[in-house]
């Protein structure tokens, strides 16, 4: 009774399915298309939308890479790459230049991607409006009406209490100036990486059986005031403790011993390769 | 400062699931999955129930693989699932076909065919049984000859096999309940298309019956104990076997003479009587509906408090969750609830880094006099 899988786990009639969502998705940007997510070799809620959506897009010439919160090593980003090779067989890289497809759960990669790369990112909550009302039927009424008043009321509500606007990562977008997203959430020192990208970012909800995507060139904009515009995360005066950078998203690290705070490139592949370069330089200079 | 975050996940793993098989093993015992199809019914045919897939010899695989962890052997099931190629739809099933093993009614004391026990843990007294410790095959040998040859004596007496007819059909008779056409519909398959609300019936029921047993039962006993408007009576029970036809795939042949037996799979059937108020020319009159609750294999709870929910999303209601389609599907599936909660586990400092930098921002905002 011992059975091989297909390749790349799906049958094909499934892969059909997923690809003809993803094509609607992609015709209609910003909008959640529904799709009948299949149960997974790993749990939900761990990132089967985007396994459904590498899976149905993943060709024997593709070159994948995959990450979690930043990081290529992190558990639930090897667990994924190990089964996507086990059924496929493609070569996996931590390089973002040389992926053809890039799964990330929260995270866009610190170099810019280019038109031949496809950017899939996992969704735990698909819907923007969720906290607007609970009930799906009623959110999917508000996006076909446009009506957004909600999702406005809560960050002015937030400006109201706070003085300032307190999302956190999943910071809403605007999509072609149309629906209203929740971009995955990546921290909204990402949401600008989306606007006019050269590569499609697709995005799956496995659980909650959603697929949308910004097609690339689109404008994606964050919601934001005039008065009180979208502000990214700061990372103001800081800089990773390994390779210098600036301007990249960093992770906040609490030195055991020492109890001192410091930072660190999140991308762990960009600053593998940073470093490596500085390296390659230094190796140069001193040769010379 | 020596700490790079996540690094060596690979090795982690590969350690941790090794680890995984060391403690599975280190028992240096071997169960057989016949031991286990032999002696775990309740568990296989629960298992099969929230997997949606009627499969004993693989069920029991599971729960062998899973180490007896319900969740992750429904996981398992639903997982091999959704590989698998699906090429017909059965025919609609006639419960009153059934090969009946146990049946019993709470509306009436005597029903035409009469009540049937069958094997059932309801007046077994529940104390632990410690002769089980030292169960002795020979003595087990024994007893089942000697019951085996009780029956045949029975058997001896009645040959024909008795169908039961079913209980509401009694009622019909005398005008208490309507009679709806049959609606053989194809149903909206909810593994191949999503559902979108409202829904159909035929979907409620799909998600219904493979939802996980503690949360069916639990929103079907909120519902009766009074967050919800259906209290029912059990008009039937019934546990046994029932024959699957598929019809010919290219013989377009409608006739179900001509439908193929490929098996038959053991349910639990229940029909439950709820009062309910409907208008009639204007006057106020008191019908009853069927609450209607199927499952795979013998599930008793589950399936009477589907029997409940099937009610109370029949009739919705703003008051009271249980009414709630929305609230009652979409979260009762066994690996979409524990898929989400465990995810929690996953490493979520990206967005709480992000959650803290506007904590801040707010703070310094409120130090510097900003607002």
């Amino acid at each position: 009774m011992k059975t091989k899988t297909h390749f790349a786990f799906f049958d094909e009639g499934s892969k059909k399915e997923i690809r003809r969502a993803t094509l609607k998705a992609v015709a209609i940007p910003g909008y959640q298309v529904p799709f009948a997510s299949r149960e997974m070799p790993i749990a939900r809620g761990w990132g089967t939308g985007g396994l459904q959506l590498t899976l149905s897009l993943i060709g024997k010439n593709d070159v994948l890479k995959v990450i979690d919160q930043g990081a290529d090593e992190s558990v639930n980003a090897v667990s994924i790459k190990k089964l996507v090779q086990h059924t496929t067989g493609v070569p996996l890289t931590e390089s973002t230049t040389d992926a053809t497809i890039i799964q990330s759960r929260h995270r866009i990669p610190e170099l810019p991607l280019k038109s031949d790369q496809i950017l899939v990112l996992q969704v735990p909550n698909p819907e923007p409006l969720r906290k607007v009302d609970a009930r799906e039927y009623m959110t999917k009424r508000m996006h076909a009406e446009d009506d957004y008043s909600g999702a406005w009321l809560i960050l002015f509500e937030q400006i109201m209490r706070y003085g300032k606007m307190t999302t956190g990562a999943a910071h809403p977008v605007y999509v072609n100036g149309r629906y209203v997203m929740a971009p995955s959430p990546i921290p909204r020192f990402d949401n600008p990486k989306m606007h006019q990208s050269e590569a499609l970012i697709l995005l799956g909800a496995g659980r909650e059986k959603k697929i949308y995507a910004v097609p690339p060139y689109t404008n994606v904009e964050s919601l934001g005031f005039e008065d009180y515009p979208f502000t990214v995360e700061s990372f103001e005066g800081e800089q990773c403790h390994l390779c210098g950078a600036t301007e990249v998203f960093l992770d906040e690290l609490i030195d055991p011993d020492s109890c001192e705070r410091t930072y660190q490139c999140n991308d762990t592949s960009h600053c593998i390769e940073r470093l490596n370069s500085k390296e390659a330089e230094e190796v140069e200079k001193s040769y010379a | 400062m020596g700490y790079v975050a996540v690094k060596g996940g690979t090795k982690a793993i590969e350690a941790s699931i090794e680890r995984l098989k060391y403690e599975r093993l280190k028992g240096e015992e071997v169960l057989e999955i016949k031991t286990i199809l032999a002696t775990m019914r309740s568990l296989v045919d629960q298992v099969m129930s929230e997997a949606s897939l009627y499969a004993p010899f693989l069920a029991a695989l599971a729960i062998k693989q899973a180490g007896g962890s319900m969740e992750e052997a429904v996981f398992l099931m639903r997982a091999h699932r959704s590989t698998l190629p699906r090429h017909y739809y059965s025919l609609p099933v006639d419960t009153e076909s059934m090969f009946v093993e146990r049946r019993v009614s709470a509306s009436f004391k005597d029903i035409p065919g009469g009540q049937l026990l069958g094997a059932t843990n309801d007046y077994t007294h529940r104390l632990l049984d410690f002769e089980l410790i030292e169960e002795n095959t020979d003595a087990n040998h024994q007893w089942l000859r000697d019951y085996e040859a009780k029956l045949a004596a029975n058997m001896a007496q009645e040959q024909e096999i008795q169908y039961f007819p079913k209980v509401v059909d009694y009622l019909r008779a005398e005008g208490l309940f309507d009679y709806y056409p049959e609606d053989n519909d194809p149903p909206k398959d909810v593994t191949k298309e999503s559902i979108q609300f409202p829904t159909t019936r035929s979907e409620r029921l799909q998600v219904l019956t493979r939802g996980q047993t503690g949360a069916v039962t639990a929103l079907g006993y909120a519902s009766l104990r009074g967050y919800g408007q259906v209290h029912p009576t059990i008009g039937e029970v019934r546990v046994g076997n029932v024959p699957i036809h598929v019809q010919h795939p290219y013989e377009n042949n409608n006739d179900e003479e001509n439908a193929f037996y490929i098996g038959e799979i053991k349910i639990t059937e229940v029909e439950s009587f709820v009062p309910v108020h409907v208008k009639k020319d204007n006057k106020e009159e008191l019908e009853f509906e069927i609450g209607y609750g199927i499952s795979y294999g013998q599930n008793e709870t589950k399936a009477i408090a589907m029997s409940i929910l099937d009610q109370c999303l029949e009739n919705p209601h703003g008051e009271f969750p249980t009414h709630d389609e929305e609230f009652v599907l979409l979260h009762i599936d066994s690996v979409e609830a524990t898929g989400f909660i465990s995810h929690l586990k996953l490493p979520h400092y990206v967005t709480f880094q992000s959650k803290l930098d506007s904590i801040r921002q707010v703070k310094k905002g409120a130090e510097t006099g900003e607002n």
